[in-house]
């Protein structure tokens, strides 16, 4: 069992959770994840380790609520247990002085993003962030991501805060105002993955994405997080989670991220009985 | 019948004794154990076939050389416990050995009596006494010997692991297993399923070593989160042994490979077996819902046998072994094609994928396969299967399970290159000691062999710990 050191929503649905976890602490590398079991039925979920303090022993995961394992998650409390958490697993980003990079993150992959983003910086690269949300209240890490960037955007969807569309249209801005861009990272949903794969494809800029297929061990034993790169077939928890974005077929990953989709309903459905509001701030 | 007075004679005319197991209709719908073991009656008449030759040609067929003449002979005399212990001098898993050894190609093979009769059950036996010893309640903590001071990282809780702490553990040394998944036995506990192989004796057999002393660590990927070389410079460890088997699968590399439905064995096993998915939703992980559905595994080894019978079980309508060469090449377990058989499952021989086809929305519909013939021997001795051209055709299918081997997971070697690999990724030892190529690191089981058996990575950890102990008492004086 690991203890919960502290939980905290930080947005609706998005709750940031340290757990001792000694040994991760130590060892993780920024793009790296674990996985976890939230109880003893419970699935194997990857999540990226957000933060760590090697110090007190303790790594922090941002959550979001999506269905059954990840609202479950969001229930526990400081105080509380998770029955198994295994890592770091995957590769590390790579990492080096590119020069301007930047570091774009949609919804909860601003979480993802993060780390990768401290670590650009960290490298002496010029870091611009652009982080979207939907909506204003959505918005995470703001303080985080503005101390590690030399320049920072949020982006809403609804124009509440900051820019108002799509992180695609404030790169586009940033391209189309001459800035030379060596480097993007784009976490998100998959569609504003492809979108940021198709903005710098004509530019050639090196763009990296995080993948999120469906992953099962973590450790490259089952193969069901397999993910087609180049037209290969490569194993997202050890040859990634991190690939080229304009090699990756994202149609393949987004169509089997729906292989469970009847039953992830059922499981959802079955357990807002038990916990109803309890995932919402 | 006195055992110590019938003749030779009346050994060989009494029949090999059949195994009792579950109707086949009945146990193709659920997950309990489908041999149910002998009787005493049974186990003591099969017992008395064995004609206690002066040159026990068996044991040369087995490859931990388990005493086999003196272990059955115990059995004939009524001393079930006595036969147990006689095993575990060679063998400490018999429970398991004696369900999942592939017998007819070794101890039972070898057996003089496999000639001109049937040879003696040595597997139903070993199965037998192990059984009666835990289900009476009578196994025996072995002794430990006084501590030695020394620390023995384990890496893996299979087989090969598993016989290497318990060696070393009882040899007085401290021993923490390290294992990456959150449940100990390696493919025991993953793999294999419960109708074949119940859980709760792998289970015993690891609390049994927790009593020793052995330390188990889950959740720890050696070369992720923590590598070889700070066990052995940071953590003080005194020597490693690495069992983390061949747990990379493969895929065919053909067309449609990664639609929707189809799966490789390891996870589709894993599902079921580690993730229990079998009872989603009580348990969260899901797995395809194989009610009614067609489902085809393409392999021929007991992997393969286990992935569809586990499918019948889930509710397949039609369960398919798509094998590319004929039955009798087939490496898997007589008896595991036996029951497969008898529960159902349609074996399609001859018969190669090409391409799977799949829907609009990327669910699998089809394979394409082509249909073969034998010809000229191979390298291997087998013959070779050629394509019959033209002979394309469609099976229709819902779920596929890619059953064709697997390589290693090359995790602890990318993080330590300083243990030689081979060219496929496996770790190179000396077999005599299993010794590696790195100082005080040794490794065994199916991450030197690739995929083999139960028996040789157990095998393969008795003679590695055996190795380490020479070594660190060497070392200590
Ligand atoms: C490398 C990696 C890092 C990730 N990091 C984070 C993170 O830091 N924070 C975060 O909130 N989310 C992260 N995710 C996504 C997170 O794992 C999924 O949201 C979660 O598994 C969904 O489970 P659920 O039961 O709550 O939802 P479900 O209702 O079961 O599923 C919702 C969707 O999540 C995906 N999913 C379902 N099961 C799995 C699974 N076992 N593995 C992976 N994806 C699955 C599917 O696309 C599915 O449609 C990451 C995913 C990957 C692959
Ligand atoms: C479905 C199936 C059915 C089989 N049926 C039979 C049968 O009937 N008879 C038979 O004799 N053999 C059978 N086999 C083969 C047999 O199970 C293997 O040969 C045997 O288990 C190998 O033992 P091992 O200890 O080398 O490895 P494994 O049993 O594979 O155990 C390795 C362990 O190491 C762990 N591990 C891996 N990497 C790491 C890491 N980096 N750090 C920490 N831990 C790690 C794994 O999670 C696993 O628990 C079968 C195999 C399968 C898959
Ligand atoms: S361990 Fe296996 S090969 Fe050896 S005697 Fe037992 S069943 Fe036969
Ligand atoms: S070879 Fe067969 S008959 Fe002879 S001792 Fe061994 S088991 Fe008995
Ligand atoms: S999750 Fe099983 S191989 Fe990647």
């Amino acid at each position: 069992m690991y203890k919960i050191v502290s939980a905290i929503f930080l947005a609706e649905n998005i709750k940031k959770i340290e757990i001792e976890a000694p040994r991760i602490a130590k060892k993780r590398k920024a793009g790296q994840f674990v996985m976890i079991r939230v109880g003893e039925s419970s699935e194997r979920i990857p999540l990226t380790i957000a933060d760590s303090d090697p110090e007190k022993g303790t790594i922090s995961l941002i959550v979001q609520g999506m269905g059954k394992s990840t609202r479950e998650l969001n229930c526990k409390a400081e105080g509380d247990s998770i029955h198994d958490i295994v890592g770091p697993l995957g590769t590390p980003s790579h990492i080096e002085k590119f020069g301007t990079a930047v570091s774009i993150g949609g919804g909860v992959g601003t979480a993802i993003a993060y780390p990768t983003a401290v670590a650009l910086k960290e490298a002496g690269n010029y870091v611009i962030t652009i982080n979207g949300a939907r909506s204003k209240e959505l918005v995470i890490l703001e303080p985080e991501m503005r101390a590690v960037s030399d320049e920072a955007y949020i982006t809403t969807d609804d124009g509440s805060y900051g820019f108002h569309g799509f992180v695609t249209q404030k790169l586009q801005e940033l391209l189309d105002s001459g800035k030379t861009i060596d480097y993007v990272l784009a976490i998100g949903p998959i569609p504003m993955m492809r979108a940021v794969a198709e903005v710098t494809r004509p530019y050639g800029i090196k763009t990296v994405v995080s993948l999120n297929p469906i992953m099962v061990d973590g450790t490259g034993m089952c193969g069901g997080c397999r993910v087609t790169v180049d037209n290969q077939t490569k194993f997202a928890c050890v040859d990634g989670p991190e690939f080229d974005a304009h090699l990756v077929d994202f149609k393949n990953l987004s169509d089997r991220n729906k292989m469970y989709l009847p039953e992830e309903r059922k499981s959802a459905d079955l357990f807002a009985h038990k916990c109803n509001l309890n995932t919402l701030k | 019948m006195d055992a110590q007075h019938i003749t030779t004679k009346e050994r060989l005319a009494i029949p090999r004794q059949q195994m009792p197991s579950q109707d086949p209709v009945i146990r193709s719908h659920n997950f309990q154990e489908v041999n149910l073991g002998y009787t005493i009656e049974q186990a003591q008449r099969e017992a008395q076939r064995c004609i206690q030759c002066k040159d026990p040609v068996c044991i040369k067929g087995c490859p931990v050389n388990i005493k086999i003449d003196q272990f059955i002979k115990l059995i004939a005399d009524g001393n079930f416990l006595g036969a147990a212990r006689k095993i575990k001098e060679d063998n400490v898993l018999p429970a398991i050995c004696g369900r999942v050894c592939p017998q007819e190609d070794q101890c039972e093979k070898t057996c003089v009596l496999a000639k001109k009769y049937t040879p003696v059950a040595i597997g139903n036996l070993e199965r037998f006494a192990a059984d009666y010893e835990r289900e009476n309640g009578s196994v025996e903590l072995p002794t430990v010997q006084p501590a030695t001071g020394k620390k023995v990282a384990v890496i893996g809780s299979g087989p090969a692991g598993l016989s290497c702490a318990n060696d070393l553990v009882q040899l007085g040394h401290a021993v923490t297993v390290f294992e990456a998944l959150h449940e100990l036995g390696g493919v025991l506990m993953y793999g294999i399923p419960e109708f074949r192989l119940p859980k709760e004796i792998v289970q015993a057999e690891i609390e049994g070593m927790k009593k020793l002393g052995v330390v188990f660590i889950t959740n720890s990927v050696a070369g992720r989160s923590v590598t070889i070389d700070e066990l052995l410079e940071e953590e003080g460890f005194d020597a490693i042994f690495i069992g983390v088997g061949a747990g990379l699968p493969w895929f065919m590399g053909i067309p449609g490979e990664n639609l929707l439905g189809v799966y490789s064995a390891n996870e589709f096993l894993t599902r079921v077996n580690l993730m229990k998915s079998y009872q989603f939703p009580d348990n969260d992980t899901p797995v395809f819902n194989c009610t009614g559905k067609n489902v085809a595994v393409f392999g021929g080894g007991n992997t393969a046998m286990d992935a569809v019978r586990t499918a019948k079980r889930l509710g397949a309508e039609h369960a398919y072994i798509v094998y590319r060469r004929s039955e009798a090449e087939m490496p898997a377990r007589l008896e595991e094609v036996h029951h497969a058989k008898e529960e159902g499952i349609e074996f399609l021989m001859l018969m190669n994928p090409l391409e799977f086809v799949g829907n609009e929305e990327q669910w699998l519909t089809g394979a394409k396969c082509l249909r073969m013939e034998l010809g000229e021997p191979d390298d291997s001795g087998r013959r070779r299967p050629v394509p019959i051209k033209g002979s394309e055709f469609i099976l229709p299918v819902d779920m596929a399970i890619i059953s064709i081997g697997n390589g290693s997971n090359p995790l602890i070697q990318q993080t330590t290159p300083d243990i030689e690999v081979s060219k496929r990724d496996t770790i190179v030892v000396d077999i005599n000691t299993m010794a590696t190529s790195k100082e005080s690191v040794y490794a065994g089981g199916d991450i030197v062999t690739g995929g083999a058996t139960v028996i040789l990575a157990m095998g393969a950890g008795r003679t590695a710990a055996a190795a380490i102990h020479e070594k660190l008492m060497a070392a200590g004086e």
